[in-house]
């Protein structure tokens, strides 16, 4: 794994939101070639307004996307296994997911593939834990009888086959779920820690979220050698513009 | 820092836009960092640009158009032409010409007639002519009507509420929906109060015409903080805030007394716009020298040849207040005056997109009318 330690929250978010467009840049999407991008699901869509206005307000409207590209787990949906199906289909057919971002709970869950969900678990309905309820408890005005006690998420094994996995943790209540994720075994117990055993991934964190860390581990990670190769990921910053010459000569088309 | 989405000439939500419709811009804008405001509403402007509302001549119809075309520039997107104290003839031939209607390329819409006038007081009648003055004291609304002649595109009537018979005819007036201000009188606070208490939801220029603050009987301006105005409603006051006729200080004690019952108003008249000199408001002469407006030989205010913007942005310097109180006092509080305000004076979604961009100074840079550029900024520096 890489692990990027980053002094404050705004500098963690910042590196992250660097890594992921020069990722997306060296990508070179285009039309028929999408960088199909994963983030958790959040909230079921029970309440309309919360997920998808947080997911609009914070994400959508600051980037030109068409809203055919989006697709958004349906908790309304009739038959809500057939639903969880078809979005494991949608992936496919996109081509896999190139880069998958996602946190992590206080309780070590990936998603909401919460303590004891298989590792290799798909995209299916799960219940809810005590731990993530409270968690979600500020997006409905901190009554925890509003909040729903059952969501639709990809499952772990879903975010194994991700290409590329980034874990963004940050603050010092998720210190002792990093340290179980990524110092301890792999356990289902602790779903993050099933990255261990993928092959590429980034776990971008803030000091306060490394409080539980041995200092060995710490310092082998902002060590002098380390950090620069973790720099050069975000420098340069690449753009677009100046991949345009040899994006239009390898047009491969992605899908058939 | 947002992004403003029409479509049909309202504003749009672009979130149910994007999830349910799948849709996306199909023209894109770049206002290049302008605030974006709701379009200013003026409920008090007796004419402007050599026009006159209260005068009845021939091409009264092509006069109004003129006004309601020029002050697009100003950043009015609706109005109500105001119509001072004149002779029944005066209303019989002018009212019927002025018509509701939206605003586009070719103006700013018409929201109704202000009738400034004629029953008023005596000691408090300002700029307009004695002769004309009414009572209604014999036959209360139906003399209001036999003056007026029609009251169906008025929107605002201004009446002194100390004269007899006051009561009825504020109640016949606010169950037809016309909104009652109070203004030119000499009315003490209780008879103020019992205004309000009828239907009364205005008052006129505050200070202008009017008894001044006195701590035992506050007369109209303790309406601000009265306690006896009903649940639920709310008194507002019209101020024009060109630097002349209310000195800063006042203009300030009545914003901090009753901030959200504040709108901007012009009280404009046909000098507006134009070079000073001598010209007519209804049956008198006025003369105009920079900002000042008085009767001619005389020191009486008799309206004024401020914009609205120059409204805005005096009243945003001399009161200190955020910006968006001082465009909200020109947009907001208006629409709510009239009850307009799910539609008018708001950028909320589903709301008339009716609406400015003006440069930090708060100049107006361009005015639209339902989502259409009907006035831009001349940049080419002539």
């Amino acid at each position: 794994m890489k692990l990027i330690i980053l002094e404050t929250y705004s500098q963690a978010s910042e590196w992250a939101a660097k890594y992921i467009r020069n990722r997306i840049v060296q990508f070179g999407p285009g039309p028929g070639r999408f960088f199909t991008l994963g983030l958790p699901t959040g909230l079921p869509r029970d309440h309309p307004e919360s997920y998808h206005s947080f997911m609009w307000n914070n994400f959508f409207k600051h980037i030109d996307i068409s809203p055919e590209n989006v697709h958004i787990l349906d908790g309304n949906a009739p038959d809500l296994q057939a639903e969880c199906d078809a979005f494991e289909k949608k992936i496919k057919a996109a081509g896999g997911i190139e880069l998958f971002v996602g946190g992590i709970g206080p309780d070590g869950h990936i998603a909401f593939n919460e303590p004891g969900s298989s590792l290799v678990s798909r995209t299916r309905v799960k219940t809810l834990a005590m731990d993530t309820i409270l968690a979600n408890a500020r997006f409905f005005d901190g009554d925890l009888s509003k909040v729903p006690t059952m969501a639709l998420t990809v499952g772990v094994g879903t975010v194994m086959d991700a290409r590329e996995v980034m874990i963004l943790i940050t603050g010092a209540h998720k210190a002792f779920a990093l340290y179980k994720a990524i110092e301890e075994g792999v356990n289902h117990m602790w779903t993050v820690s099933a990255f261990q055993q993928h092959p590429n991934t980034v776990f971008v964190c803030d000091e306060d979220a490394t409080l539980e860390l041995k200092v060995k581990t710490v310092k082998y990670f902002k060590g002098k050698c380390l950090m620069l190769v973790h720099n050069k990921l975000v420098e340069p910053l690449y753009s677009m513009k100046e991949t345009g010459a040899e994006k239009s000569q390898s047009k491969k088309p992605y899908s058939d | 820092r947002e992004d403003l989405w029409v479509r049909e000439g309202k504003i749009l939500n672009p979130e149910k836009l994007f999830f349910d419709e799948k849709g996306s811009a199909d023209v894109q804008l770049d206002c290049k960092g302008s605030i974006i405001a709701p379009g200013f509403i003026d409920v008090q402007i007796n004419g402007g640009f050599g026009v006159d509302f209260s005068l009845a001549t021939d091409d009264f119809k092509s006069g109004i158009d003129l006004v309601s075309q020029k002050i697009l520039s100003h950043g009015v997107t609706s109005f109500c032409p105001t119509l001072v104290t004149s002779p029944p003839s005066v209303y019989h031939q002018v009212l019927p010409q002025i018509r509701v209607r939206n605003g586009g390329a070719h103006g700013a819409g018409i929201l109704g007639a202000h009738l400034e006038g004629p029953f008023i007081s005596r000691e408090k009648k300002g700029a307009h002519p004695e002769h004309c003055l009414r009572t209604f004291e014999a036959g209360a609304f139906q003399d209001l009507l036999a003056t007026y002649g029609s009251l169906d595109c008025v929107r605002i009537v201004t009446l002194a509420p100390e004269m007899e018979r006051s009561s009825e005819v504020i109640r016949e007036l606010t169950q037809r929906g016309i909104c009652v201000s109070l203004g030119h009188s000499v009315a003490n606070l209780s008879q103020a109060e019992e205004a309000v208490q009828n239907g009364a939801t205005f008052i006129t220029h505050l200070f202008n015409a009017m008894l001044p603050f006195h701590h035992r009987d506050p007369g109209i301006v303790g309406l601000l903080t009265s306690d006896k105005i009903p649940a639920g409603r709310r008194v507002f006051y019209g101020m024009i805030s060109d630097g002349i006729h209310t000195n800063p200080a006042a203009l300030r004690i009545a914003h901090r007394a009753h901030p959200k019952g504040l709108v901007l108003v012009t009280d404009a008249i046909a000098g507006m716009g134009l070079a000073p000199g001598r010209h007519t408001l209804g049956q008198q002469v006025v003369e105009i020298d920079g900002l000042n407006t008085y009767i001619a030989g005389t020191k009486t205010l008799s309206g004024s040849v401020a914009t609205m913007d120059t409204c805005v942005r005096h009243f945003q310097e001399a009161t200190g207040c955020s910006v968006e109180m001082a465009l909200e006092a020109a947009s907001l509080h208006p629409a709510q005056l009239l009850g307009i305000e799910h539609s008018k004076g708001t950028l909320n979604y589903d709301s008339d997109a009716d609406f400015l961009m003006l440069n930090d100074s708060l100049y107006v840079q361009a005015t639209y009318i339902a989502g259409q550029e009907v006035w831009r900024q001349d940049t080419s520096g002539m």
